[in-house]
């Protein structure tokens, strides 16, 4: 039940599933759930946040050395897993911070419930369907090669590349593991929920859209669109970013999420 | 020896106008229909004189291809089973971790069997990596579905004095009671296909014909898995006709003729893997582990000659797919030898699946290929003794033919050696 003992690469059992879990720094809550390429311990965002918060990043079930429970196979049964774990921990107040995936989690949870959370940031959220049904929101990644993912996901593709055969192997298998659990939990519907856009107006916390503007994966209009369908949500774009803002401004995006977790 | 005569339906006139890919995202514009239905029915002509020469069938089906306009196996199986008399027609096969629901497939093959009065031979399998794109189905626990169809389509159509109800995890039915009842009781024979040793035990356990394709001279620790399997569960040994072998053949009287047709009889290789490179390996399809090996650039090794000189399927010579004993090619005498030659090697084949016709084959070289098969070389393999299969089976059993570790790797089924992401 506890948070094992090393304070950064831990490991927590939710449920008899074990997973993989960083706690860094202190001060309020901030649950960190990353995107669909997985998660790095030194990840220079974590190290941001974790200058003026308890962050909290687990790696979700399947990715990573993240266990994957028997049957888990939506997003859906993953925010749950994570509800489970909130309880777990007793989380209050806490600001969940979700990007690209994990942002379609953090949506899953808060709409069922957010009486655990305070705050909600959304950055280059997937989850939803925005055009009509001819019109693809989000470019079909499992069509492309990866140079060519990388060139659309990445304001700066150097900064994704991965020279798989230099890398240690636990980190070449998370790459793996990767990309068959985000196909796991998005390959259809594509990358969103058809249901979880009529249920977003159970979100009245404080929400803040985050956009990498280099996103060729997703457009800014989808974002906004997205943004528009929370009450209140407050879009702010992030430049010289793509998919992922955390990845390739670290420190502008831990910013603006503490900047948001503060105010009033 | 039975054999089974196969063509994949090519629509070949569009092979030389793709660009980078023959399958998934080569537009349909390229297919004109009425060349399709020339080929459709010249395809069926060469299976009508198949059943007449005494031969059976095998057909499949691929998806968004110019490499097999097949579609959908039932259309084909339906047309054979009432334009054809004595062969058997193996469906290898029925891709039912892509269908979304069992329970017609389980009508569609009861009719089939009715219809053919009692001549299918069901091949389910996994299907290669591209069809995912086409079915939309996800390929990350594409065998879970698969097991549960299976289980489902022999469930009913063996159940017939009261319905049944079925909520699984996949599939949902209260009120299964198919109609037709089948032929054959108390079911169609059962096939499949592995690449994988792991899954071939399991298939011995299950009893169930199980066929490889292109592991040539890797095939026997397949063999032997299934029938370390076999024993396990039965107490007995495999039977050669558990065992069935995908080669291509091109026989002739004269053995330049014969070279030629199995030069153009390859074409099925050199073509079948020319796919845009995405669609080669999705997600889940091979393990996460296999998928990190080959990340590192770990491939695995494809297919083996016999002085295990490994070969790539896609770009051998005609010289080294007959050495790997994928193709069989020569005088009705060599192909002969070069068959039992390989049957003795895999400790017992029963079923050789045919690759009569492929590529660029003319409708008279190939009635003359089937015809010159049937009449010199088929004979002589009914009549060829096959192994002892207690003695091999023993052998098998204590393990004293060494497995390749290689031939574990591959994820299974009719998948050739298309993974290749590079």
């Amino acid at each position: 039940m506890s948070v094992a003992s090393s304070r950064e690469a831990q490991s927590l059992v939710v449920n008899g599933t074990r997973i993989d879990l960083i706690e860094k720094g202190s001060g309020p809550p901030l649950l960190f759930l990353h995107a669909e390429n997985g998660i790095e311990p030194a990840a220079a965002a974590i190290e941001e946040l974790a200058k003026s918060a308890r962050v909290i990043a687990p790696t979700h079930p399947g990715y990573g050395r993240s266990e994957l429970p028997k049957g888990m196979r939506s997003v859906d049964d993953l925010s749950y897993f994570y509800l489970d774990l909130l309880d777990q921990l007793d989380l209050k107040d806490l600001t969940v911070v979700g990007v690209g995936f994990g942002a379609w989690i953090a949506a899953e949870i808060a709409v069922k419930t957010t009486a655990r959370m305070a705050r909600l940031v959304m950055a280059n959220a997937v989850g939803v369907k925005v055009g009509d049904r001819e019109t693809r929101d989000i470019a079909d990644i499992f069509a492309i090669t990866e140079p060519e993912y990388i060139a659309i996901a990445y304001c700066d593709p150097d900064v994704g590349k991965r020279d798989y055969k230099a890398l240690p192997d636990g980190e070449v298998l998370a790459a793996a593991r990767a990309r068959e659990a985000t196909a796991r939990f998005a390959w259809n519907p594509y990358f969103h929920n058809p249901r979880l856009k009529s249920r977003l107006h159970r979100i009245h916390i404080p929400t803040l859209f985050l956009w990498g503007t280099h996103d060729r994966m997703l457009s800014e209009s989808y974002g906004r669109a997205y943004c528009g369908m929370i009450a209140g949500a407050r879009f702010e774009p992030i430049d010289r970013a793509g998919h992922f803002p955390d990845h390739e401004q670290p420190k502008i995006f831990a910013e603006k999420v503490l900047a948001f977790a503060k105010a009033k | 020896m039975k054999v089974y005569q196969f063509t994949e339906q090519p629509y070949y006139p569009a092979w030389t106008e793709h660009s980078g890919s023959l399958r998934v995202n080569l537009l349909n514009r390229k297919c004109d229909p009425h060349i399709a239905a020339d080929l459709f029915h010249r395809y069926y002509d060469e299976w009508q004189l198949s059943d007449e020469l005494g031969l059976d069938i095998m057909l499949n089906e691929h998806h968004q291809t110019a490499t097999c306009m097949s579609s959908t196996v039932v259309v084909g199986l339906s047309v054979l089973a009432r334009i054809t008399k004595n062969a058997r027609l193996l469906v290898l096969g029925y891709p039912i971790g892509h269908r979304p629901d069992p329970l017609r497939v389980a009508e569609e093959l009861s009719t089939i069997d009715v219809i053919s009065r009692g001549r299918l031979d069901m091949g389910f399998i996994k299907g290669v990596p591209y069809e995912f794109p086409a079915s939309n189905q996800n390929p990350v626990g594409v065998m879970d579905r698969w097991w549960e169809a299976l289980d489902f389509i022999i469930k009913a159509m063996t159940t017939h004095d009261e319905m049944f109800n079925w909520e699984g995890e996949y599939f949902n039915y209260r009120q299964v009671n198919v109609w037709p009842r089948v032929w054959q009781e108390p079911h169609p024979p059962i096939w499949t296909t592995t690449g994988s040793t792991t899954q071939a035990r399991l298939l011995g356990e299950r009893g169930y014909v199980m066929a490889t394709l292109g592991s040539g001279y890797n095939t026997r620790p397949l063999y032997d898995a299934y029938r370390r399997g076999y024993l396990a569960k039965w107490g007995k040994a495999p039977g050669p006709d558990r065992f069935a072998y995908l080669g291509l053949v091109g026989v002739a009287k004269d053995r330049d003729e014969a070279r030629r047709r199995g030069e153009l009889v390859a074409g099925y290789l050199r073509s079948s893997g020319i796919v845009h490179l995405p669609f080669r390996n999705p997600p889940g399809f091979l393990s996460a582990e296999d998928n990190a090996r080959m990340m590192r650039g770990e491939t695995p090794p494809r297919s083996y000659t016999k002085d295990r000189r490994v070969i790539s399927m896609h770009s051998a010579s005609a010289e080294d797919l007959i050495a790997a004993g994928i193709l069989f090619c020569g005088t009705p005498d060599e192909v002969y030898e070069q068959i039992v030659d390989f049957s003795g090697y895999c400790g017992g084949m029963g079923n050789l699946l045919m690759m009569g016709h492929a590529g660029y084959l003319t409708h008279e070289q190939t009635v003359d290929n089937l015809s010159l098969f049937a009449r010199e070389v088929y004979p002589r393999l009914k009549a060829w003794k096959q192994p002892d299969a207690d003695e091999v089976a023993a052998l098998a059993a204590a393990e004293q033919v060494k497995s390749n570790p290689a031939a574990s790797v591959r994820a299974g089924d009719l998948v050739d050696a298309t993974m290749t992401t590079n």
